[in-house]
């Protein structure tokens, strides 16, 4: 075999990687990403019930309710839009009224956001990206929410620090 | 005072590795040994400023002055000495000095025993560490200094996050570190290369110890990670394809394919531009892991947006660094002399492979952890991008690379026999079918991927075996020759194959837990009884605690199976009250490979406490696996034909001469 041959064999032999990976990107890309919204973006949006998201907002005051069996309700709201989750199970550390909260699920037929992951990564200097974010586009951010957002969350030091998931699920 | 003297050490050993990286640079180029000789001095009195400065810092926090801005953010008087010394990095100033500190390091230890190195190429090298060492202590003097005083000294400290506060935080980092930077050494002699413009198999001879240092550390790091996460997070999880964990991972995948092309280089004195390329793009992907993390861009892109002088700061670095090496690359790549010749079948090939697998792979998981930053930045709008994704792209792509990894190691070099291989694999093969198929009889109407997955595990690990069985002859030769061959067998040989059979073992531990993890979650009262996977769990009582800096509610599990009483496992919720937060301290039981896994949630007002259990089943081959191939790389190390600064073989003959 030649210098030419074996390398075009290199060559076609690294393109047909590449071609299977940015064939399983592709297809991984239609259905496996979840998109992120706050109650308004879901009332003008109209999402439909059954389709995955993240929702992300301030857990409305006073709208707490635990039922039997762990079952837990509340409301999301941002400012404009409120939107009723339901979820079963433990709720995070740093879980609390009035603070930000992520929870992924999909609504259903009632309109009702059930959740199977309550995200809760904050403490009194930080909040979750997605929620500051959005409250400050909407512009119901409080400076007293954020501080200074590098400072409580260390995940360069800490694979724990750095996942949302991780905090808390 | 000592605030001060640190500040001044760090301002020294700027200046120092300023003077490193240029003057050696001119010897090279005048020929001046004497000047050359300057990189040796430099590197060695750089460790010594850098090391008195990162001291200076653990004492500050030792003695809780917080009159030092870095001391009051993260420490208080009342934290036990270990977690005052861990809090040093556990914040990002002290992260950053550390950072430097194992720069210095690294670039001590060549001056050190690099002895056996070309005069210009340790001096290239020591000035190429030079440039990022310089680069990194300025990133901390202008935008990051830990020495900072407050102007009016505050009586207690903010306190240390409560997560941080336990032993990982002691191990993890500096592991960590220890692999990302150690990684700067294969950088540093690829740029040193193609700045002299030669490259050889005594060059890959140099690299491939230091890497393997690097990669044994990150490997070890990035497991230890993994498990602190498991057991400090309460809810069991191991890995979250979060950015940050990403940000290991990547320079660990391009680390594991240098680590393969430099034995290639080596061997066979092939794929050198290759070889080159690939140290490039490791380190590269450090710095890169460093700037996600550093920079806050993962917290927020937008806190990114409006405080960007330490994420600017290092993108210029990245910037600098990566575009700068991959020119000389471009520049000079072609004018490295081709190598050896293999056919597409033979153990070069199999190296190429494996290559192209993990640099592929690399490149997804770059891409899903870039994507949703860049539709942020360009379309605003948010998403995430999760273990679906990883499990559609990375899961097929290491698939084939598992299926290929038993018979890389058995191919001649040059040209290889397939089929001769796969008769020899044909005992592994069988080992493995024979096991899919137990497996699925014993799970009969479960997931149909689990069995096949371990069955895949089960033949990396018989394809090892059979590797090391072929190598001694066992079976086919006496014994006597066996035990000779054995003893004559290089200790890189029995290192590949453990770190092969850990590949194996991990992905077994990772499809026994996430297929058949059980999971009860429910409230609890006294003296209520769960059952999970075969044990009866019986809540005891809730005791209160006062600990050194918070106050723990701790719940007392009495664990028993089939009526006979195992253990008393003592999970807890503590709550640190100058922070005002609470964390989660699971408790494990140990039963073999598997665990029994409590954390709890919050208690009502009836003594009723939320609880979670897991058994999860053979949980802890996932951390085994790694530590298999870290000791695997060690014994590789150990190996005498690879011994940092073994002797080159001419040097060898001179010596013996005399003797006789």
């Amino acid at each position: 075999m030649t210098r030419k041959q074996r390398r075009m064999t290199i060559i076609g032999g690294s393109l047909a990687v590449l071609a299977l990976a940015a064939a399983l990107v592709l297809n991984a890309l239609r259905d496996s990403i979840v998109f992120f919204s706050t109650p308004t973006m879901v009332a003008e949006k109209h999402v439909q019930a059954g389709k995955r998201f993240r929702l992300g907002g301030l857990v409305q005051p006073g709208s707490l309710q635990r039922g039997d069996n762990l079952a837990v309700s509340f409301e999301v709201a941002d400012g404009n839009a409120k939107l009723p989750v339901a979820y079963k199970g433990i709720l995070p550390d740093l879980f609390r009224e009035g603070q930000g909260v992520v929870a992924e699920g999909a609504l259903d037929a009632n309109g009702v956001f059930k959740a199977d992951t309550v995200l809760a990564k904050h403490d009194e200097t930080y909040m979750p990206k997605d929620v500051a974010d959005a409250l400050k586009k909407q512009g119901h951010w409080k400076d007293d929410y954020g501080g200074k957002a590098s400072d409580g969350a260390k995940p360069a030091a800490t694979t724990a620090q750095g996942n949302p998931q991780g905090a808390v699920r | 005072m000592i605030a001060e003297s640190g500040h001044y050490a760090l301002v020294l050993a700027l200046g120092l590795a300023l003077i490193q990286s240029i003057v050696p640079l001119i010897g090279a180029r005048l020929r001046d040994d004497a000047l050359m000789n300057v990189a040796r001095s430099t590197a060695l009195a750089q460790l010594l400023f850098v090391g008195a400065s990162f001291v200076a810092l653990v004492m500050l926090h030792v003695n809780s002055d917080f009159s030092v801005a870095n001391v009051y953010e993260n420490s208080h008087s009342m934290k036990p000495l270990l977690y005052k010394i861990t809090g040093v990095w556990g914040n990002h100033e002290g992260s950053m000095l550390l950072w430097v500190s194992i720069l210095a390091l690294f670039g001590g230890l060549v001056a050190a025993f690099g002895n056996n190195l070309p005069l210009s190429l340790r001096a290239h090298v020591l000035a190429v560490q030079a440039w990022i060492a310089s680069a990194f202590y300025l990133f901390i003097l202008v935008t990051s200094n830990p020495f900072l005083r407050i102007a009016s000294p505050p009586i207690e400290g903010r306190d240390l996050n409560p997560v941080l506060q336990d032993i990982g935080l002691a191990v993890h980092p500096p592991m960590l570190y220890l692999g990302y930077v150690g990684f700067s050494i294969s950088f540093s002699f690829a740029i040193a290369a193609l700045m002299e413009g030669r490259i050889d198999a005594a060059w890959a001879r140099w690299v491939r110890p230091w890497t393997l240092v690097a990669w044994i550390f990150l490997t070890l790091g990035i497991a230890m990670g993994s498990y602190w996460a498991y057991y400090e997070l309460g809810w069991g999880g191991w890995w979250f394809w979060d950015p940050v964990e990403n940000a290991s991972l990547m320079p660990w995948l391009a680390g594991t394919a240098l680590l393969h092309s430099a034995l290639v280089m080596e061997k066979r004195n092939a794929l050198k531009v290759w070889t080159i390329l690939l140290s490039i793009l490791t380190f590269s992907l450090s710095l890169l892991g460093t700037f996600l993390v550093r920079s806050g861009v993962i917290t927020s892109v937008h806190a990114f947006a409006t405080d960007p002088t330490r994420g600017v700061f290092i993108l210029l670095i990245l910037c600098l660094f990566i575009g700068g090496s991959l020119s000389l690359f471009a520049g000079r790549a072609t004018s490295l002399k081709q190598g050896g010749l293999f056919a597409p079948i033979s153990r070069e090939g199999a190296l190429v492979l494996n290559n192209l697998l993990l640099t592929v792979a690399c490149a997804v998981v770059l891409f899903g952890t870039l994507y949703p930053l860049a539709m942020e930045m360009l379309a605003d709008f948010k998403m995430s991008v999760g273990a679906p994704f990883y499990n559609l792209t990375f899961a097929p792509l290491f698939t084939l690379l598992l299926l290929a990894v038993p018979f890389g190691p058995m191919l001649a070099w040059k040209r290889g026999d397939l089929l001769g291989v796969t008769q020899r694999l044909l005992a592994a093969g069988v080992a493995g079918l024979v096991v899919v198929a137990i497996v699925w009889a014993w799970t009969r109407g479960g997931s149909a991927l689990a069995p096949l997955a371990i069955g895949l595990g089960v033949f990396v690990i018989a394809g090892a075996v059979t590797d090391l069985v072929e190598r001694t002859g066992l079976v086919r030769l006496p014994f006597a020759t066996v035990l000779h061959r054995t003893r004559g067998l290089p200790r890189s040989a029995w290192g590949s194959a453990l770190a092969h059979a850990g590949l194996g073992v991990a992905l077994i531990g990772i499809v026994c837990e996430t297929t058949w993890n059980s999971e009860y979650i429910a409230t609890m009262k006294q003296s209520d009884v769960a059952h999970v996977a075969g044990y009866d769990v019986k809540l005891d009582g809730l005791f209160q605690r006062q600990g050194p800096n918070y106050r723990e509610m701790i719940a007392e599990f009495n664990v028993s199976r089939d009526g006979e009483a195992l253990s008393v496992m003592t999970p807890s919720k503590r709550s640190f009250t100058t922070r005002g937060s609470s964390t989660t301290e699971a408790a494990l039981l140990t039963r073999g490979a598997s665990q029994l896994y409590i954390s709890l949630g919050d208690a009502n007002a009836e003594g009723a406490i939320a609880v979670r259990i897991y058994h999860k089943p053979l949980v802890l081959l996932i951390w085994w696996g790694p530590v298999l191939m870290a000791f695997g790389g060690v014994l590789s190390l150990s190996d005498r034909r690879l011994r940092v600064g073994a002797p080159k073989p001419a040097r060898a003959k001179q010596r013996l001469q005399p003797a006789e």
